[in-house]
C-alpha cells in the first residue's frame, strides 16, 4: 500500500502547477512551437540529419527538452517558493518520511513534464511525418529523463535561498546543458574536440535515446544511453535523499 | 510515561556563537496548559522547534506522548500540533484545500466531518472557500491554529497565538484553549501578554537567555509575589528610612507592600516629615511583577 501522506503531498504539488496551468503547461508549449516554426522554416529544406527531414528530426528533441526543463522548474519552483513564503513548514511538521518526500516532489515534477512533453508532441506532430520505432524507449527515456531533471531541481530547490540563485543556474546550467545536447543537430556534425565534450552532457543521452525511439537510429546505442541515464538517476537520488535525510537547509 | 505529555532533557542547541538553548529540562503533564514565556530572543520558539523536529538539537532528548523526536518521529509528529508564530500560509489554495491536504500529510483521509467542527468551532466557516490570500491577519492565524487541530493532536503548542490579534478574536481564542483542554489536549502556549498566562495556564516555565529560570504553578509563583506595587511622586525632602526604601524610577519612587497597614505607615510619614504627595497609583502585584523581578536578578548573575 502506498502511504496517503505521500500521496496528499504529490496530489498538492500537482494541483499546484494544474491551477496556474497557463503558466505551467501552455506557455512552455507555445515556446516549443515557435522553435519548430522557426528552425524549421529556416532549415527543413537544407538540412538532412541521420537520413530524416530536419522536421521530423527536430520534433523529439524539442518534446525532450520541454519534458526536462519542465520536470526542472517543477520541484525546485515549488521547493524554493515555500521556503521563502515560510509554508514548507507545514510539511516539515508532518510524518512523512524524507523518501515520501522526495517521490512526492519527483513524481509531481514528472507529471508537469510528460503533460507539457504530451502537449508539445500534439502541437507539432502535424508538421512532419514522424515513425514511432520503439515506443517502449520513447516512454523508458520520457520518465527517466524526468525523474533526473526533478531530482536536480529538488537539489537545486533546496540548496538555492534566493529566487536569482535558482535563475541563475537554470540559465548557466540547465539552458547550456539541454541547448547543446543535440536538440538541434545531430553531433556527429560537430567538430571532434565538441562531440566528445558532448559525451559529457547527460542530456546528450536523454534525448538521444528518446529520439531513437521514434527513428531506430540514434548518434549512440540506445543501451548505452540508458546505462548512462540510470547512473546519472543513481547518483542525483542517493545525492537527494541523503540531503533530506540530514535536513540539509531544511531543518536548522 | 503515562503521567508526562512532554519530556525535554538536557536539550541544547547553539546558531554559531549564539547559544539559543543550555541545557533545558522540562516536563510537561498530560492535561495541563503550560505558559512558555520570555524575553525575544529566550529560546522559545527553537525549543518549540526542537518538539516538532524542525530543528535538530545538539544535546538532549525530546519525547512527546512517549516517542522520541528523532527516532520516533513519526509516531512523535502525530502526537504533535503546532502553530508556528510566523504568519505562512501556501497562496494557491483555499482555507478548505489547505485543511484537506495537511489532513493527508497525516494519513487522515475522509476528514471532512473533523474539518468542518473545527472550522466552526474557529468561525471560519464563511471562509471555507476563500483564498488563503484574500484573509486577513487574524483570519490567517485561525486557519494555522486549524492547520495545526486536522490530525487531533493529544498535544498543542501554540507559538504566541494572539500576536497581532484584536480583543474579540483573543477572547475566542482563549475560550478555544480552554475547550481543547478540557477536551484533554495538553497545551503549551507561548505569549508575552503576561496577563494572558496569567489567565490561561496552570503552570509557567521561563526561558531567559536559552536557560530556564523558572518553572512553577502560575499561582506559586504570584504568591512568591503577593501583595501590591505602590508608585508615588514626591515633592521636598523624603523622611529618613523612606529615603532609601523607595527606588527611583523614571521619577516616581516604587516600594512592594505585603499589606495596606504599611501604605499607611508611610503616608503618615510623609505627612509628618511635609513631603507632598504630588501623585499615587497603587496596583497588585501580578505576573508582570513577578516575571520583571526573576528577570532582574537572573541579570544581575
Ligand atoms: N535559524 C537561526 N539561525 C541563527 N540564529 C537563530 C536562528 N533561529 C533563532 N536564532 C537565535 O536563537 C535565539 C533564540 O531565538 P528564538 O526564536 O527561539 O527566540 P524566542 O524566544 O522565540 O523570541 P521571540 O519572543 O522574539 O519570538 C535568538 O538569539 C535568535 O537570534
Ligand atoms: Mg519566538
Amino acid at each position: 500500500m502506498i502511504a496517503s501522506g505521500f500521496i496528499a503531498l504529490c496530489n498538492k504539488e500537482v494541483l499546484r502547477f494544474a491551477k496556474v496551468g497557463f503558466q505551467t503547461i501552455a506557455a512552455p508549449i507555445l515556446t516549443a512551437v515557435l522553435y519548430l516554426l522557426i528552425f524549421s522554416h529556416a532549415l527543413e529544406a537544407k538540412v538532412r540529419v541521420l537520413g530524416i527531414g530536419y522536421t521530423a528530426f527536430l520534433i523529439p528533441g524539442l518534446v525532450m527538452m520541454a519534458v526536462l526543463q519542465n520536470a526542472f522548474a517543477n520541484s525546485s519552483s515549488s521547493i524554493i517558493q515555500s521556503k521563502i513564503t515560510g509554508n514548507i513548514v507545514f510539511v516539515l511538521l508532518s510524518p512523512l518520511s524524507h523518501t515520501e518526500f522526495f517521490f512526492a516532489y519527483v513524481v509531481a515534477a514528472i507529471i508537469r513534464g510528460i503533460c507539457v512533453g504530451v502537449g508539445v508532441f500534439l502541437a507539432t506532430i502535424w508538421f512532419a511525418n514522424l515513425s514511432f520505432e520503439s515506443p517502449w524507449w520513447i516512454l523508458t527515456f520520457a520518465v527517466l529523463g524526468a525523474a533526473i531533471m526533478a531530482s536536480l531541481g529538488l537539489i537545486a530547490g533546496i540548496w538555492a535561498e534566493k529566487f536569482d540563485q535558482l535563475a541563475a543556474l537554470q540559465n548557466f546550467l540547465i539552458m547550456p546543458l539541454t541547448f547543446l545536447s543535440g536538440v538541434f543537430y545531430s553531433i556527429h556534425s560537430l567538430p571532434d574536440f565538441w562531440q566528445n565534450l558532448s559525451r559529457w552532457n547527460p542530456v546528450f543521452y536523454m534525448i538521444d535515446g528518446f529520439r531513437f525511439g521514434f527513428f531506430g537510429v540514434s548518434d549512440v546505442s540506445p543501451w548505452i544511453s540508458l546505462a548512462a541515464s540510470l547512473g546519472v538517476l543513481t547518483v542525483l537520488v542517493t545525492a537527494t535523499l541523503n540531503m533530506l535525510r540530514r535536513g540539509y537547509k531544511l531543518r536548522a | 510515561m503515562k503521567d508526562i505529555a512532554v519530556s525535554i532533557e538536557k536539550v541544547s542547541k547553539r546558531y554559531g556563537q549564539t547559544i539559543a538553548l543550555d541545557s533545558v529540562d522540562l516536563t510537561v503533564r498530560p492535561g495541563e496548559i503550560l505558559g512558555l514565556l520570555g524575553p525575544n530572543g529566550a529560546g522559545k520558539t527553537t525549543l518549540i522547534s526542537a518538539m516538532a523536529g524542525l530543528v535538530r538539537t545538539d544535546a538532549g532528548a525530546i519525547t512527546i506522548m512517549g516517542h522520541d523526536v528523532q527516532r520516533n518521529y513519526r509516531q512523535a509528529r502525530r502526537a504533535l500540533g503546532v502553530v508556528p508564530q510566523e504568519l505562512a500560509f501556501d497562496p494557491f489554495f483555499t482555507v478548505r484545500e489547505t485543511l484537506r491536504l495537511q489532513s493527508g500529510y497525516f494519513g487522515a483521509v475522509n476528514n471532512d466531518d473533523w474539518i468542518d467542527h473545527v472550522l466552526v468551532s474557529l468561525d471560519l466557516v464563511a471562509k471555507a472557500n476563500s483564498n488563503m490570500r484574500t484573509l486577513s491577519g487574524g483570519m490567517k492565524r485561525r486557519v494555522l491554529v486549524a492547520q495545526a487541530l486536522v490530525h487531533r493532536p493529544p498535544v498543542i503548542v501554540l507559538d504566541e497565538p494572539t500576536a497581532g490579534v484584536d480583543v474579540e478574536l483573543r477572547q475566542s481564542l482563549w475560550r478555544f484553549i480552554r475547550e481543547l483542554n478540557r477536551d484533554g489536549h495538553t497545551i503549551i502556549l507561548t505569549t508575552h501578554y503576561l496577563d494572558e498566562a496569567q489567565a490561561l495556564c496552570d503552570r509557567i516555565a521561563i526561558l531567559r537567555a536559552g536557560r530556564l529560570v523558572a518553572l512553577d504553578t502560575t499561582s506559586n509563583l504570584l504568591e512568591t509575589c503577593s501583595g501590591y506595587l505602590l508608585r508615588i511622586l514626591l515633592e521636598g525632602d523624603i523622611p529618613a528610612p523612606y529615603a532609601n526604601l523607595l527606588v527611583v524610577s523614571g521619577g516616581w519612587r516604587e516600594i512592594e507592600l505585603k499589606s495596606f497597614k504599611e501604605l499607611e505607615l508611610i503616608l503618615s510619614a510623609m505627612r509628618e516629615g511635609g513631603t507632598r504627595i504630588v501623585d499615587i497609583e497603587i496596583n497588585k502585584l501580578d505576573l508582570e511583577a513577578v516575571f520583571l523581578r526573576i528577570m532582574q536578578k537572573e541579570s544581575g548573575i
